[in-house]
């Protein structure tokens, strides 16, 4: 009978301990697709170095026995087929419980369908094209899009002597959004826009199409590059061109001028009137301590507007992590993601609009300007406060 | 009036200065497929690290310019000549198969040497300042550095058209590409023959991917990303033939130009049509070798 | 020496041996042993197809081609065309897919196969060139970069639906692959298929006794472009995604390589070079690209010099050893 006993005190023990076992160890497995590799890459790595820094200085507030693990995964920049079998093997291989990352809108656009299928909460931590959210119930985004950043830069253009302006963007869903953006608000306060053109993605060199512009010579020019690489290519071309010094105006997106690629453009940039959601220089308390912690970890680089909102989409991940104990249904998740809300991102206040699932956010006019250390920085003088995407609004959902 | 006047001295100075850099980079494939029958995949490869040269040697041994243009160069053209020893040399006259696999092979090998080396970003590369900016000619403003270009290119071409028509390398050469047999039973070192040339069309990729690295920016990507434009102005121009690239250089660059200029959004389609009607038109090129 | 009968010695050829089996066997092995893999086995045995229509252009027909994703794509977007448009039946897709490929070919072949050499290849790579930038700016109908959006595929057989795990994929994949297989094997021992291969090692001498070369080479290539289109097809449906790259010359390219890999002109080659290729890309992926391209570089070069004719060519040299 004793005997009986231990062998049942055992195997409860054991039992036990099976079912207490995920309770102890509990794991949040988080699938991050973004572009760590080719020529696009340095957004991508911008975000993945936020949202890593975000999770390791964070990782003493979860609750407690759970674990986070993040498996990262390389869509090579803008291939959709590739980003969408890559969310596949992350649901089906590795079970994860959050998709998250996307620099670029067609491999985003291509995953959204793949969320609702396996009802896995997306996290966009960049990719800007408007129609994005409409994709998906299960699609949320913390960055931005152009329609957003691109109106007001319009407005604001408009009202200030530059009313008169020719449209030159890169030729994908991002790009047409920019261009439709930028026009809108420039007609809404007053202005008109003399000419536009797209160019393709892939555009080696930006140089014929600069110069028929040049031949043009609109008052002001508005350009748009997905920020990277191809900024400082395309900064590099204005100035070999001498299209400033010919009197032409140019204002653009924080994509042009992106914090990161401020130092390999040299002076060219000086004065470069742009509209953003996020500027490196900002003296926020919240924003000089993600700086200092992000240059701790990865010296020598500067944090952009990627970055922070890799940093900021891992925060809304963690909060869902926070508030449910680690155990949660996707609508539950998804529920807290689009009620987010928070006054203390580096970019200043921001919140979800639980209707929509997209971002609301200050946009920034900025200017870049040599700081006392003789780095270049964008710096903000005029601001758009708590904008929400115009689009959304102009074309209701049917 | 003005306008088009306008528009047609931008899209002929683009367009030249972008074909001066296809022309130095494809002549080379355009001789080693006229006169070893190899189609060299990998061409595109010696003008990236003549490339890569010029903007490491200048960013992080503070080479002047033109050092490091010559540095790459000669580097080039000697990897060049080891290779052809160890490798292409077994390839003349055999299986167009072995040759797409080996090329193809040495391409992965070099963009992954280049990624390995020199990470996956476009390289930055700054004109010397001598050449930075914009020069005024008749009222109108240049950029400097192409203007450079177009003039440099020109200077290349004509030494090199030149000294194939008047040395005895050149002789050699344009003897052994009419008639290999001929050339060696008349008592030409074609084994020599193939190394030199071999390694001075590696040179020349490399000196034009050096040169071009503003209007071609230098990454791993770049074998690949324009193998297709290389090609284009060997197979359009004729290959074999020194000069047809060159003409088909111009056409291509002009009309590429052209496109950029006025429809820059639906270029590349047009471009293709009009390649695929030449090399119906003209199968063996514009200018058909021999 | 003379076979006795050369009937029987056709007909020798035409038998079935039993290693012939092996890698039907292995696929169904594969659907129970990696059920988490199916979706990737799907685009193997998608890409199989694929290389069996390279294997068919080029090793039987001796046509150089760097643009046979002209006609994955063209299968991959009629495909994809119609269950964005509401004809999402999987079968009459495949068939149509195939149909506007093999149209493609014939129209395209006319103008290709009056080319030779170098002309020849970059008018291949042109005509996929141009589908893909015709495919990247009609972004009306194709979606342009962002890939065609809504694709609704129906149930195959209107009966097993296209999960998210890629069962009914990969079985539908391994099916049509297995129909197209019986095909190309009837095709290429029959007296049509001897003739493409004469053609190619002296197509002066096949004119000399009279052979069609040109019509002969129009169908080959025909048949192969509506292979593709298949092949194109069934990625297509099982992604429930197309965009441009599907037309892209890395499409063209990779797939050469790995046919050449496994040996061309043999007919089993695909079934040795395009798993081994995926696979090994997929274990790779994880570690840096840079190293996967190196190697398999390495190996191609390294094979022209002492593995002539692929895995098949070396392992039929040891056996003859």
């Amino acid at each position: 009978m004793r005997r009986f006993a231990i062998l049942l005190a055992a195997a409860g023990a054991a039992l036990g301990l099976t079912f207490a076992a995920p309770a102890w160890a509990k794991t949040i497995r988080i699938g991050i697709i973004t572009t760590y590799s080719g020529p696009l890459a340095p957004p991508g790595i911008s975000m993945d170095r936020g949202l890593t820094l975000y999770a390791k200085l964070h990782a003493k507030d979860l609750p407690k026995g759970v674990k986070v693990r993040i498996i990262r995964r390389d869509d090579t920049g803008i291939a959709p087929a590739t980003a969408k079998r890559l969310a596949q093997e992350l649901v089906t291989r590795d079970h994860v419980q959050f998709l998250a990352g996307s620099v670029y809108s067609p491999d985003a656009l291509a995953i959204a369908p793949l969320a609702t299928e396996a009802k896995v909460p997306f996290v966009v931590m960049n990719a800007a094209a408007a129609d994005l959210v409409r994709k998906s119930p299960y699609v949320v985004r913390d960055s931005f899009t152009l329609w957003q950043v691109a109106m007001p830069m319009g407005e604001w253009a408009a009202k200030h002597g530059m009313g008169d302006a020719y449209t030159a963007v890169s030729d994908y869903a991002p790009g047409w959004d920019a261009e439709g953006g930028f026009i809108a608000g420039i007609k809404a306060a007053g202005g008109k826009i003399v000419g536009s053109v797209r160019f393709p993605l892939n555009n080696p060199d930006f140089a014929p199409v600069l110069q028929r512009i040049k031949d043009l010579h609109p008052h002001t020019l508005f350009i748009f590059v997905p920020g990277g690489p191809q900024s400082t290519q395309m900064m590099k071309t204005f100035n070999a061109l001498g299209l400033a010094k010919a009197g032409i105006h140019l204002v653009t997106t924080q994509d042009l001028v992106i914090d990161s690629e401020l130092p390999k453009m040299g002076n060219i940039p000086l004065g470069v009137v742009s509209s953003g959601t996020y500027q490196e220089a900002s003296k926020r308390p919240a924003n000089r301590a993600f700086v200092a912690a992000f240059q701790k970890a990865y010296p020598g680089s500067i944090p952009d507007f990627p970055a922070m909102q890799g940093w900021d989409g891992m925060a809304m991940i963690f909060r869902v992590i926070r508030q449910t104990g680690g155990t949660f249904a996707p609508a539950q998740a998804m529920a807290i993601l689009s009620h987010y809300s928070t006054t203390n991102s580096p970019r200043g206040p921001f919140h979800i609009d639980p209707a929509t699932r997209d971002v609301v956010e200050n946009v920034y006019i900025r200017r870049v300007e040599k700081l006392k250390n003789g780095q270049l920085a964008n710096v903000r003088f005029d601001t758009f406060p708590m904008v929400s995407d115009p689009w959304a609004k102009m074309h209701p959902q049917k | 009036m003005h306008q088009a006047l306008s528009a047609a001295i931008s899209i002929g100075f683009f367009g030249l200065a972008y074909a001066m850099v296809l022309y130095l980079i494809s002549v080379g494939l355009s001789v080693t497929l006229g006169l070893m029958g190899v189609v060299n995949l990998a061409h595109g490869a010696f003008a990236m690290f003549g490339g890569y040269a010029v903007t490491e040697l200048m960013a992080r041994a503070g080479l002047p310019f033109w050092a490091a243009l010559i540095a790459g160069v000669v580097l080039v053209a000697a990897g060049g000549a080891v290779l052809e020893r160890v490798l292409y040399r077994r390839l003349y006259g055999g299986d167009e198969l072995d040759q797409v696999l080996l090329t193809i092979g040495l391409v992965f090998m070099s963009l992954a040497a280049a990624r390995f080396g020199f990470g996956t970003l476009d390289q930055v590369f700054h004109p010397p300042p001598a050449l930075a900016g914009t020069i005024t000619i008749a009222g109108r403003s240049f950029p400097t550095y192409r203007s450079f270009l177009i003039l440099s290119g020109a200077a290349l071409v004509a030494l090199l058209w030149l000294g194939l028509d008047r040395t005895r390398f050149g002789a050699m050469l344009r003897a052994a590409v009419d008639n290999p047999r001929m050339a060696e039973a008349v008592g030409i070192d074609t084994g020599r023959l193939f190394a030199v040339s071999f390694a001075l069309g590696s040179g020349l990729a490399a000196l034009g991917g050096g040169l071009g690295a503003e209007i071609l920016p230098i990454s791993p990507a770049y074998p690949v990303q324009y193998l297709v434009d290389f090609l284009t102005v060997v197979a359009v121009g004729g290959a074999g033939s020194i000069r047809g690239p060159f003409l088909a250089a111009l056409l291509l660059g002009i009309s590429q130009t052209a496109f950029l200029y006025f429809w820059p959004a639906s270029g590349s389609f047009f471009i293709d049509a009009l390649t695929l009607g030449l090399l119906m038109w003209r199968p063996r090129g514009l200018v058909p070798a021999a | 020496m003379i076979a006795a009968d050369p009937v029987a010695a056709l007909a020798a050829r035409h038998r079935w041996r039993w290693p012939e089996a092996l890698p039907w066997l292995a696929a169904v092995a594969a659907f129970f042993l990696f059920p988490g893999y199916l979706a990737l086995g799907a685009q193997i045995l998608a890409s199989i197809l694929y290389g069996l229509s390279i294997d068919l252009v080029l090793g039987y027909g001796g046509i150089v081609t760097l643009g046979q994703a002209a006609f994955f794509g063209t299968g991959a977007y009629t495909a994809g065309l119609l269950a964005a448009h509401g004809m999402g039946a999987p079968e009459p897709g495949l068939i149509a897919a195939g149909l506007a490929a093999a149209a493609l070919g014939a129209l395209s072949g006319l103008a290709v196969l009056r080319l030779s050499g170098l002309a020849q290849l970059m008018a291949t790579l042109m005509v996929a060139a141009m589908l893909q930038s015709a495919a990247d700016k009609a972004s009306a109908i194709t979606g342009g970069a962002d890939g065609l959006q809504n694709m609704a595929v129906g149930k195959v057989l209107g009966l097993f639906a296209f999960g998210l795990y890629g069962r009914t994929a990969y079985l539908y994949a391994l099916a049509v692959l297995f129909l197209c297989f019986l095909g190309m094997r009837a095709l290429v021992h029959s007296p049509f298929g001897r003739s493409l291969v004469g053609m190619r090692e002296n197509a002066a001498r096949m004119t000399a006794l009279g052979a069609p070369v040109f019509a002969r080479r129009l169908i080959a290539y025909t048949i192969a472009a509506g292979m593709a289109g298949i092949s194109g097809a069934l990625y297509a449906q099982s992604t429930g995604f197309v965009a441009p790259d599907s037309l892209g010359f890395d499409r063209s390219g990779n797939i050469l390589v790995m046919l050449l890999l496994g040996g061309i002109g043999r007919l089993y080659g695909a079934f040795i070079g395009v798993p081994l290729f995926m696979v090994a890309q997929d274990r790779l992926s994880d570690l840096d690209p840079a190293y996967w391209y190196f190697w398999i570089g390495l190996g191609l070069v390294l094979m022209v010099r002492f593995a002539r004719g692929g895995i098949l060519g070396l392992a039929a040299r040891i056996r003859r050893e």
